[in-house]
Protein backbone atom coordinates (compact mmCIF):
# COMPACT_ATOMS: atom_id res chain seq x y z
CA UNK A 1 0.00 0.00 0.00
CA UNK A 2 1.36 3.02 -0.96
CA UNK A 3 0.85 6.44 1.20
CA UNK A 4 0.27 9.37 -0.58
CA UNK A 5 1.47 12.15 0.38
CA UNK A 6 0.27 14.38 -2.40
CA UNK A 7 -2.20 15.76 -0.63
CA UNK A 8 -0.38 17.24 2.46
CA UNK A 9 2.67 18.57 0.39
CA UNK A 10 2.68 22.12 -1.18
CA UNK A 11 5.16 24.24 -1.96
CA UNK A 12 5.91 27.03 0.43
CA UNK A 13 9.20 28.30 -0.56
CA UNK A 14 7.87 31.84 -2.23
CA UNK A 15 4.88 33.88 -1.32
CA UNK A 16 2.00 33.68 -3.53
CA UNK A 17 0.97 37.01 -5.74
CA UNK A 18 -3.01 37.15 -6.36
CA UNK A 19 -2.30 36.38 -10.17
CA UNK A 20 0.74 33.49 -9.94
CA UNK A 21 2.75 34.26 -12.91
CA UNK A 22 4.00 30.94 -13.13
CA UNK A 23 1.25 29.13 -12.10
CA UNK A 24 2.05 25.79 -15.06
CA UNK A 25 5.78 26.19 -13.71
CA UNK A 26 4.97 25.92 -10.26
CA UNK A 27 2.30 23.27 -10.67
CA UNK A 28 5.71 21.24 -12.48
CA UNK A 29 7.69 21.65 -9.98
CA UNK A 30 4.74 20.52 -7.61
CA UNK A 31 4.14 17.46 -9.47
CA UNK A 32 8.19 16.93 -9.13
CA UNK A 33 7.69 17.11 -5.24
CA UNK A 34 4.46 14.37 -5.11
CA UNK A 35 6.75 12.43 -7.85
CA UNK A 36 10.11 12.02 -5.00
CA UNK A 37 7.39 11.17 -2.25
CA UNK A 38 5.32 8.83 -3.93
CA UNK A 39 8.65 6.96 -4.95
CA UNK A 40 9.92 7.25 -1.60
CA UNK A 41 7.28 5.89 0.29
CA UNK A 42 7.30 2.67 -1.23
CA UNK A 43 11.23 2.60 -0.80
CA UNK A 44 10.25 3.23 3.32
CA UNK A 45 7.80 0.22 3.12
CA UNK A 46 10.27 -1.63 0.67
CA UNK A 47 12.88 -1.72 3.23
CA UNK A 48 10.70 -3.09 5.80
CA UNK A 49 8.61 -5.28 3.86
CA UNK A 50 11.92 -7.28 2.44
CA UNK A 51 13.68 -7.30 5.59
CA UNK A 52 10.82 -9.02 6.74
CA UNK A 53 10.72 -11.75 3.99
CA UNK A 54 14.46 -12.48 4.62
CA UNK A 55 13.80 -13.03 8.21
CA UNK A 56 10.60 -14.86 7.75
CA UNK A 57 11.89 -16.50 4.61
CA UNK A 58 9.16 -15.80 2.78
CA UNK A 59 10.46 -16.63 -0.93
CA UNK A 60 7.19 -15.47 -2.34
CA UNK A 61 7.45 -11.83 -0.85
CA UNK A 62 10.97 -11.61 -1.88
CA UNK A 63 10.50 -12.63 -5.32
CA UNK A 64 7.19 -9.74 -5.75
CA UNK A 65 9.72 -6.88 -3.91
CA UNK A 66 12.66 -7.54 -6.43
CA UNK A 67 10.02 -7.21 -9.27
CA UNK A 68 9.06 -3.87 -8.02
CA UNK A 69 12.32 -2.61 -8.85
CA UNK A 70 11.43 -2.17 -12.32
CA UNK A 71 8.97 0.58 -11.19
CA UNK A 72 11.07 2.20 -9.42
CA UNK A 73 14.20 2.66 -12.17
CA UNK A 74 11.34 3.47 -14.71
CA UNK A 75 10.16 6.19 -12.26
CA UNK A 76 13.91 7.41 -11.37
CA UNK A 77 14.27 8.17 -15.18
CA UNK A 78 11.24 9.48 -16.02
CA UNK A 79 11.33 12.37 -13.04
CA UNK A 80 14.91 12.58 -14.10
CA UNK A 81 13.70 13.43 -17.88
CA UNK A 82 10.95 15.75 -16.63
CA UNK A 83 13.26 17.57 -14.53
CA UNK A 84 15.52 18.31 -17.54
CA UNK A 85 12.86 19.72 -19.69
CA UNK A 86 11.86 21.89 -16.72
CA UNK A 87 15.48 23.12 -17.24
CA UNK A 88 15.43 23.40 -20.64
CA UNK A 89 12.38 25.32 -20.70
CA UNK A 90 11.87 27.10 -17.84
CA UNK A 91 15.64 27.95 -16.68
CA UNK A 92 14.97 28.05 -13.09
CA UNK A 93 16.87 30.11 -10.89
CA UNK A 94 17.37 30.43 -7.22
CA UNK A 95 14.95 28.21 -4.99
CA UNK A 96 13.40 26.47 -7.86
CA UNK A 97 16.94 25.77 -9.77
CA UNK A 98 17.93 24.15 -5.90
CA UNK A 99 14.48 22.43 -5.45
CA UNK A 100 15.19 20.42 -9.61
CA UNK A 101 19.08 19.92 -8.33
CA UNK A 102 17.65 18.77 -4.88
CA UNK A 103 14.71 16.13 -6.96
CA UNK A 104 17.68 15.26 -9.37
CA UNK A 105 19.82 13.94 -6.46
CA UNK A 106 17.13 12.81 -4.04
CA UNK A 107 15.55 10.11 -6.87
CA UNK A 108 18.83 8.84 -7.30
CA UNK A 109 19.56 8.18 -3.56
CA UNK A 110 16.14 6.66 -3.69
CA UNK A 111 17.11 4.31 -6.74
CA UNK A 112 20.04 3.29 -5.37
CA UNK A 113 17.92 2.23 -2.04
CA UNK A 114 15.72 0.33 -3.80
CA UNK A 115 18.71 -1.56 -5.40
CA UNK A 116 19.76 -2.68 -1.57
CA UNK A 117 15.89 -3.62 -0.97
CA UNK A 118 16.19 -5.91 -4.65
CA UNK A 119 19.63 -6.78 -2.94
CA UNK A 120 17.94 -8.31 -0.01
CA UNK A 121 15.24 -10.53 -1.48
CA UNK A 122 17.82 -11.84 -3.93
CA UNK A 123 20.06 -12.94 -0.75
CA UNK A 124 17.24 -14.66 0.54
CA UNK A 125 16.07 -16.60 -2.29
CA UNK A 126 20.51 -17.18 -2.82
CA UNK A 127 20.05 -18.54 0.67
CA UNK A 128 17.21 -20.71 -0.09
CA UNK A 129 16.51 -23.62 2.38
CA UNK A 130 20.01 -23.61 3.83
CA UNK A 131 18.84 -22.34 7.22
CA UNK A 132 20.22 -19.47 9.15
CA UNK A 133 20.81 -18.45 12.75
CA UNK A 134 18.17 -16.31 15.13
CA UNK A 135 21.02 -14.11 16.07
CA UNK A 136 22.54 -13.50 12.62
CA UNK A 137 19.31 -11.98 11.51
CA UNK A 138 18.27 -10.41 14.99
CA UNK A 139 19.29 -7.17 14.42
CA UNK A 140 18.46 -6.21 11.08
CA UNK A 141 14.68 -6.09 11.28
CA UNK A 142 15.44 -3.05 13.65
CA UNK A 143 17.91 -1.57 11.48
CA UNK A 144 15.56 -1.59 8.62
CA UNK A 145 12.75 0.17 10.91
CA UNK A 146 15.29 2.52 11.80
CA UNK A 147 16.62 2.95 8.03
CA UNK A 148 13.11 3.48 6.83
CA UNK A 149 11.87 5.76 10.00
CA UNK A 150 15.11 8.23 8.65
CA UNK A 151 13.46 8.05 5.30
CA UNK A 152 10.03 8.85 6.51
CA UNK A 153 11.68 11.60 8.47
CA UNK A 154 14.29 13.08 5.25
CA UNK A 155 10.58 12.86 3.18
CA UNK A 156 9.01 15.28 6.01
CA UNK A 157 11.60 17.60 6.17
CA UNK A 158 11.94 18.07 2.25
CA UNK A 159 8.23 18.68 2.40
CA UNK A 160 8.44 20.99 5.33
CA UNK A 161 11.46 23.02 3.84
CA UNK A 162 13.05 22.24 7.21
CA UNK A 163 16.80 22.14 7.21
CA UNK A 164 17.08 21.46 11.07
CA UNK A 165 14.33 18.10 10.83
CA UNK A 166 16.99 16.63 8.21
CA UNK A 167 20.05 17.30 9.64
CA UNK A 168 18.09 15.86 13.38
CA UNK A 169 17.41 12.73 11.27
CA UNK A 170 21.33 12.42 9.42
CA UNK A 171 22.41 11.78 12.73
CA UNK A 172 20.56 8.73 13.26
CA UNK A 173 22.65 7.30 10.74
CA UNK A 174 24.84 6.24 14.03
CA UNK A 175 22.32 3.88 15.28
CA UNK A 176 22.50 1.48 12.00
CA UNK A 177 25.94 2.00 11.89
CA UNK A 178 26.53 0.75 15.21
CA UNK A 179 23.74 -2.40 14.55
CA UNK A 180 25.86 -3.07 11.41
CA UNK A 181 28.73 -3.75 13.06
CA UNK A 182 27.37 -5.73 15.93
CA UNK A 183 25.87 -7.86 13.03
CA UNK A 184 29.09 -8.41 10.98
CA UNK A 185 30.47 -9.84 15.00
CA UNK A 186 28.51 -12.13 15.19
CA UNK A 187 28.96 -13.46 11.69
CA UNK A 188 32.81 -13.28 11.69
CA UNK A 189 32.34 -15.57 15.00
CA UNK A 190 29.64 -17.68 13.44
CA UNK A 191 32.18 -17.91 10.46
CA UNK A 192 34.63 -19.08 12.69
CA UNK A 193 32.79 -21.39 14.86
CA UNK A 194 31.32 -23.02 11.77
CA UNK A 195 34.19 -23.34 9.01
CA UNK A 196 32.22 -25.21 6.38
CA UNK A 197 31.70 -23.89 2.50
CA UNK A 198 28.19 -23.56 3.01
CA UNK A 199 28.03 -21.85 6.17
CA UNK A 200 30.59 -19.04 4.91
CA UNK A 201 28.37 -18.53 1.84
CA UNK A 202 25.10 -18.50 3.99
CA UNK A 203 26.59 -16.14 6.78
CA UNK A 204 28.08 -14.05 3.86
CA UNK A 205 25.26 -13.38 2.27
CA UNK A 206 23.48 -12.30 5.48
CA UNK A 207 26.63 -9.84 6.36
CA UNK A 208 25.86 -8.42 2.91
CA UNK A 209 22.01 -7.76 3.82
CA UNK A 210 23.07 -6.01 6.32
CA UNK A 211 25.46 -3.55 4.90
CA UNK A 212 22.55 -3.19 2.22
CA UNK A 213 20.64 -1.69 5.15
CA UNK A 214 23.43 0.31 6.71
CA UNK A 215 23.92 1.71 2.99
CA UNK A 216 20.74 2.33 2.68
CA UNK A 217 20.58 4.59 5.82
CA UNK A 218 23.77 6.17 4.73
CA UNK A 219 22.12 7.54 1.21
CA UNK A 220 19.32 8.60 3.86
CA UNK A 221 21.87 10.80 5.08
CA UNK A 222 22.76 12.01 1.40
CA UNK A 223 19.37 12.90 0.85
CA UNK A 224 19.23 14.88 4.22
CA UNK A 225 22.22 16.94 2.92
CA UNK A 226 20.63 17.55 -0.33
CA UNK A 227 17.39 18.98 1.60
CA UNK A 228 19.77 20.95 3.60
CA UNK A 229 21.30 22.51 0.42
CA UNK A 230 17.86 22.83 -0.88
CA UNK A 231 16.60 24.89 2.05
CA UNK A 232 19.63 27.24 2.70
CA UNK A 233 22.01 27.53 -0.23
CA UNK A 234 24.77 25.78 0.71
CA UNK A 235 25.80 21.89 1.33
CA UNK A 236 27.47 20.38 3.85
CA UNK A 237 28.49 16.99 3.99
CA UNK A 238 27.60 15.85 7.77
CA UNK A 239 30.08 14.10 9.32
CA UNK A 240 29.88 9.87 9.89
CA UNK A 241 31.39 7.65 12.51
CA UNK A 242 33.53 5.94 11.01
CA UNK A 243 33.31 1.66 10.77
CA UNK A 244 34.00 -0.49 13.84
CA UNK A 245 33.16 1.87 16.32
CA UNK A 246 30.42 0.55 18.54
CA UNK B 1 28.84 50.93 2.79
CA UNK B 2 31.57 53.52 1.68
CA UNK B 3 35.28 52.47 0.74
CA UNK B 4 37.87 55.11 0.81
CA UNK B 5 39.11 57.21 -2.08
CA UNK B 6 41.89 55.21 -3.09
CA UNK B 7 39.89 52.33 -4.06
CA UNK B 8 38.55 53.80 -6.65
CA UNK B 9 41.81 55.42 -8.21
CA UNK B 10 43.32 52.63 -9.57
CA UNK B 11 42.07 49.94 -7.13
CA UNK B 12 39.57 47.39 -6.68
CA UNK B 13 36.57 49.42 -7.91
CA UNK B 14 35.98 51.25 -10.98
CA UNK B 15 33.16 53.93 -10.06
CA UNK B 16 31.07 53.81 -7.07
CA UNK B 17 27.59 55.71 -6.03
CA UNK B 18 27.72 57.34 -2.37
CA UNK B 19 24.75 58.08 -0.91
CA UNK B 20 23.07 59.09 -4.29
CA UNK B 21 19.46 60.42 -5.04
CA UNK B 22 18.10 61.23 -8.45
CA UNK B 23 15.36 63.73 -8.81
CA UNK B 24 13.49 64.79 -12.14
CA UNK B 25 11.89 68.23 -10.26
CA UNK B 26 10.09 67.10 -7.49
CA UNK B 27 9.72 63.15 -7.58
CA UNK B 28 12.51 61.34 -6.75
CA UNK B 29 13.43 58.66 -8.78
CA UNK B 30 16.11 56.67 -7.11
CA UNK B 31 17.13 56.94 -3.30
CA UNK B 32 20.61 56.54 -1.25
CA UNK B 33 21.94 54.29 -4.04
CA UNK B 34 25.31 52.93 -2.86
CA UNK B 35 26.79 50.86 -5.01
CA UNK B 36 30.53 49.98 -5.98
CA UNK B 37 31.19 48.32 -9.65
CA UNK B 38 34.98 46.24 -9.14
CA UNK B 39 37.76 47.02 -12.24
CA UNK B 40 37.37 44.92 -14.95
CA UNK B 41 34.19 42.98 -13.95
CA UNK B 42 30.68 43.35 -15.68
CA UNK B 43 28.05 44.26 -13.39
CA UNK B 44 24.52 44.08 -14.38
CA UNK B 45 21.41 46.35 -12.91
CA UNK B 46 18.34 44.31 -12.57
CA UNK B 47 14.70 44.84 -11.98
CA UNK B 48 11.56 45.65 -12.59
CA UNK B 49 9.95 48.58 -14.73
CA UNK B 50 10.65 51.67 -13.39
CA UNK B 51 12.70 51.12 -10.53
CA UNK B 52 15.19 53.40 -11.53
CA UNK B 53 17.86 50.84 -13.09
CA UNK B 54 18.58 52.95 -16.75
CA UNK B 55 18.12 56.84 -13.80
CA UNK B 56 21.17 54.86 -11.83
CA UNK B 57 23.26 54.09 -15.29
CA UNK B 58 22.55 57.09 -16.89
CA UNK B 59 23.80 59.16 -13.56
CA UNK B 60 27.23 56.93 -13.63
CA UNK B 61 28.52 59.06 -17.04
CA UNK B 62 25.87 62.63 -16.10
CA UNK B 63 23.95 61.66 -18.85
CA UNK B 64 20.95 62.16 -16.72
CA UNK B 65 22.12 66.43 -16.79
CA UNK B 66 20.67 66.25 -20.46
CA UNK B 67 17.57 66.24 -19.05
CA UNK B 68 16.51 69.29 -18.24
CA UNK B 69 14.58 68.81 -14.23
CA UNK B 70 16.98 66.08 -13.24
CA UNK B 71 19.12 66.86 -10.60
CA UNK B 72 21.72 64.53 -8.77
CA UNK B 73 22.38 64.30 -5.05
CA UNK B 74 25.39 62.61 -3.55
CA UNK B 75 28.54 61.37 -5.03
CA UNK B 76 29.74 59.51 -7.95
CA UNK B 77 33.71 58.65 -7.32
CA UNK B 78 35.76 58.14 -10.31
CA UNK B 79 39.58 58.09 -10.39
CA UNK B 80 39.28 59.06 -6.65
CA UNK B 81 37.11 62.29 -6.91
CA UNK B 82 33.14 62.82 -7.42
CA UNK B 83 32.35 63.39 -11.31
CA UNK B 84 29.57 65.65 -10.02
CA UNK B 85 31.78 68.17 -8.38
CA UNK B 86 31.23 71.91 -10.10
CA UNK B 87 34.70 72.00 -11.44
CA UNK B 88 34.56 68.47 -13.41
CA UNK B 89 34.17 68.59 -17.70
CA UNK B 90 30.84 66.19 -18.18
CA UNK B 91 32.01 65.93 -21.46
CA UNK B 92 35.39 64.33 -20.46
CA UNK B 93 33.75 62.20 -18.37
CA UNK B 94 31.17 60.64 -20.61
CA UNK B 95 34.68 60.27 -22.69
CA UNK B 96 35.96 57.96 -20.40
CA UNK B 97 32.49 56.26 -19.12
CA UNK B 98 31.17 55.71 -22.56
CA UNK B 99 27.64 54.77 -23.45
CA UNK B 100 25.60 51.83 -25.92
CA UNK B 101 21.73 52.26 -26.19
CA UNK B 102 19.06 50.32 -26.55
CA UNK B 103 18.37 51.09 -30.13
CA UNK B 104 21.83 51.16 -32.32
CA UNK B 105 22.58 54.48 -33.67
CA UNK B 106 25.26 54.27 -36.04
CA UNK B 107 26.43 58.10 -37.28
CA UNK B 108 25.14 58.63 -40.61
CA UNK B 109 28.32 58.40 -42.13
CA UNK B 110 30.62 55.53 -43.26
CA UNK B 111 32.13 52.85 -41.21
CA UNK B 112 34.87 53.79 -40.80
CA UNK B 113 33.99 57.32 -39.89
CA UNK B 114 31.64 56.16 -37.28
CA UNK B 115 34.90 55.03 -35.37
CA UNK B 116 37.11 57.81 -36.41
CA UNK B 117 34.70 60.81 -35.78
CA UNK B 118 35.19 60.27 -32.15
CA UNK B 119 38.45 59.56 -31.87
CA UNK B 120 39.26 62.47 -33.91
CA UNK B 121 36.94 65.26 -32.11
CA UNK B 122 38.84 63.71 -29.16
CA UNK B 123 42.23 64.63 -30.14
CA UNK B 124 42.92 61.48 -30.88
CA UNK B 125 46.72 61.49 -32.55
CA UNK B 126 48.70 58.23 -34.35
CA UNK B 127 47.46 56.16 -37.10
CA UNK B 128 43.82 56.68 -37.77
CA UNK B 129 43.78 53.68 -39.43
CA UNK B 130 45.01 51.32 -36.67
CA UNK B 131 42.80 52.83 -34.11
CA UNK B 132 39.36 52.08 -36.57
CA UNK B 133 41.18 48.49 -37.16
CA UNK B 134 41.57 47.78 -33.36
CA UNK B 135 38.28 49.59 -31.90
CA UNK B 136 36.47 47.07 -34.73
CA UNK B 137 38.33 44.15 -33.88
CA UNK B 138 37.82 44.73 -30.11
CA UNK B 139 34.14 44.86 -31.52
CA UNK B 140 34.70 41.66 -32.86
CA UNK B 141 33.52 43.50 -36.33
CA UNK B 142 36.67 43.48 -38.12
CA UNK B 143 36.42 40.78 -40.62
CA UNK B 144 32.81 41.16 -41.48
CA UNK B 145 33.32 44.86 -42.30
CA UNK B 146 37.05 45.62 -43.12
CA UNK B 147 36.09 44.93 -47.04
CA UNK B 148 33.73 47.62 -47.11
CA UNK B 149 34.60 50.06 -44.33
CA UNK B 150 33.41 53.02 -46.47
CA UNK B 151 29.87 51.55 -47.17
CA UNK B 152 27.39 53.21 -44.62
CA UNK B 153 27.06 52.30 -40.93
CA UNK B 154 23.36 51.66 -42.28
CA UNK B 155 24.09 49.40 -44.23
CA UNK B 156 24.92 46.76 -41.43
CA UNK B 157 22.46 44.47 -39.87
CA UNK B 158 21.18 45.45 -35.83
CA UNK B 159 23.58 43.08 -34.08
CA UNK B 160 26.24 44.41 -37.03
CA UNK B 161 25.53 47.75 -35.81
CA UNK B 162 25.27 47.52 -32.67
CA UNK B 163 28.95 45.98 -32.23
CA UNK B 164 29.92 49.10 -34.58
CA UNK B 165 28.43 51.47 -31.71
CA UNK B 166 31.05 49.60 -29.34
CA UNK B 167 33.94 49.56 -31.21
CA UNK B 168 32.66 53.77 -31.60
CA UNK B 169 32.82 53.71 -27.98
CA UNK B 170 36.03 51.94 -27.64
CA UNK B 171 37.75 54.00 -30.33
CA UNK B 172 38.04 56.90 -27.69
CA UNK B 173 39.73 54.53 -25.11
CA UNK B 174 37.22 54.88 -22.45
CA UNK B 175 37.74 52.74 -19.04
CA UNK B 176 34.05 52.24 -18.56
CA UNK B 177 31.89 51.10 -20.69
CA UNK B 178 27.70 51.40 -19.39
CA UNK B 179 25.43 49.96 -21.46
CA UNK B 180 21.42 50.00 -21.64
CA UNK B 181 19.50 47.04 -22.71
CA UNK B 182 22.17 46.72 -25.39
CA UNK B 183 20.53 43.86 -26.81
CA UNK B 184 16.99 44.19 -26.39
CA UNK B 185 16.81 45.32 -29.62
CA UNK B 186 18.42 42.58 -31.19
CA UNK B 187 17.71 38.54 -32.10
CA UNK B 188 18.83 35.97 -30.08
CA UNK B 189 21.74 35.03 -31.85
CA UNK B 190 23.46 38.91 -32.62
CA UNK B 191 22.26 38.75 -28.39
CA UNK B 192 24.68 35.91 -27.52
CA UNK B 193 26.91 37.39 -29.76
CA UNK B 194 27.27 40.66 -27.60
CA UNK B 195 27.53 38.64 -24.56
CA UNK B 196 30.31 36.84 -25.83
CA UNK B 197 31.80 40.34 -26.78
CA UNK B 198 31.23 41.82 -23.24
CA UNK B 199 33.27 38.36 -21.83
CA UNK B 200 36.45 39.64 -23.94
CA UNK B 201 35.78 43.71 -23.68
CA UNK B 202 36.24 43.27 -19.49
CA UNK B 203 39.73 42.28 -20.14
CA UNK B 204 40.37 45.78 -20.52
CA UNK B 205 37.06 47.72 -19.67
CA UNK B 206 34.86 47.70 -16.95
CA UNK B 207 30.89 46.98 -17.94
CA UNK B 208 27.83 48.26 -16.11
CA UNK B 209 24.86 46.65 -18.06
CA UNK B 210 21.06 47.49 -17.54
CA UNK B 211 18.98 44.83 -18.86
CA UNK B 212 15.66 43.66 -18.20
CA UNK B 213 16.56 40.04 -18.94
CA UNK B 214 17.05 37.94 -16.19
CA UNK B 215 18.84 34.63 -18.37
CA UNK B 216 21.15 37.52 -19.84
CA UNK B 217 22.35 38.96 -16.19
CA UNK B 218 22.78 35.28 -14.87
CA UNK B 219 24.50 33.73 -17.94
CA UNK B 220 27.11 37.01 -18.75
CA UNK B 221 27.75 39.38 -15.37
CA UNK B 222 30.20 38.96 -12.63
CA UNK B 223 28.12 40.53 -10.70
CA UNK B 224 24.30 41.98 -10.21
CA UNK B 225 22.36 44.41 -8.56
CA UNK B 226 19.07 44.06 -7.98
CA UNK B 227 16.68 47.25 -7.71
CA UNK B 228 13.05 48.12 -7.03
CA UNK B 229 10.51 50.59 -6.59
CA UNK B 230 9.42 51.44 -3.03
CA UNK B 231 6.01 52.48 -1.97
CA UNK B 232 6.87 55.92 -2.79
CA UNK B 233 8.02 55.02 -6.76
CA UNK B 234 11.48 55.81 -6.00
CA UNK B 235 14.00 53.22 -6.59
CA UNK B 236 16.53 51.83 -4.42
CA UNK B 237 19.04 48.92 -4.15
CA UNK B 238 17.61 45.54 -2.43
CA UNK B 239 20.63 43.25 -3.44
CA UNK B 240 23.99 43.45 -4.29
CA UNK B 241 26.17 40.48 -4.88
CA UNK B 242 28.05 37.87 -6.56
CA UNK B 243 25.91 36.90 -9.64
CA UNK B 244 26.46 33.03 -8.81
CA UNK B 245 25.24 33.36 -5.27
CA UNK B 246 22.49 35.85 -6.21
CA UNK B 247 21.06 33.61 -8.81
CA UNK B 248 21.39 30.33 -6.80
CA UNK B 249 20.69 31.60 -3.59
CA UNK B 250 19.20 34.93 -2.83
CA UNK B 251 19.78 36.20 -0.02
CA UNK B 252 16.40 39.05 0.06
CA UNK B 253 13.19 37.61 -0.22
CA UNK B 254 12.39 39.86 -2.68
CA UNK B 255 14.99 39.21 -5.10
CA UNK B 256 13.95 35.42 -4.69
CA UNK B 257 10.38 36.53 -5.94
CA UNK B 258 11.71 39.07 -8.92
CA UNK B 259 14.49 36.66 -10.57
CA UNK B 260 11.68 33.11 -10.32
CA UNK B 261 9.55 35.43 -11.72
CA UNK B 262 7.01 35.58 -9.55
CA UNK B 263 6.17 39.44 -9.41
CA UNK B 264 7.78 41.96 -11.91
Amino acid sequence: MRRDRAHSSRLTHHKRNKMNIRENFDRDLQALQDDILEVGSLVQENLVKVTAALTQRDFEQSRKLVKEDKWVNKRRIAIGMEAFSLIARQQPMAGDMRLIAAVLEIIGELERIHDYVKGIGHINIMIGEEAIPANLLELLPEMAELAAEMLEGALDAFTKRNSELALNVAKRDDSVDKLYNKTYKRVMRYMNDNPSEASFEMAHRVEWAAHNLERAADRVTNICEWIVYLVTGHYKEVQHETYGKG
Amino acid sequence: MSTDLSMTANGKYAIEARHMHVYYGSFRAVKDIALQCPRNHITALIGPSGCGKSTVLRSFNRMNDLIQTARTEGEIIYQGANIYAPEVDPVEVRRRIGMVFQKPNPFPKSIYENVAWGARINGMKGNMDELVESALRQAALWDEVKDKLQQSGYSLSGGQQQRLCIARTIAVKPDIILMDEPTSALDPVATLRIEELIQELKKNYTIIIVTHNMQQAARASDHTAFFNMDSDRAGYLVEYGNTNDLFTNPKNELTEQYITGRFG
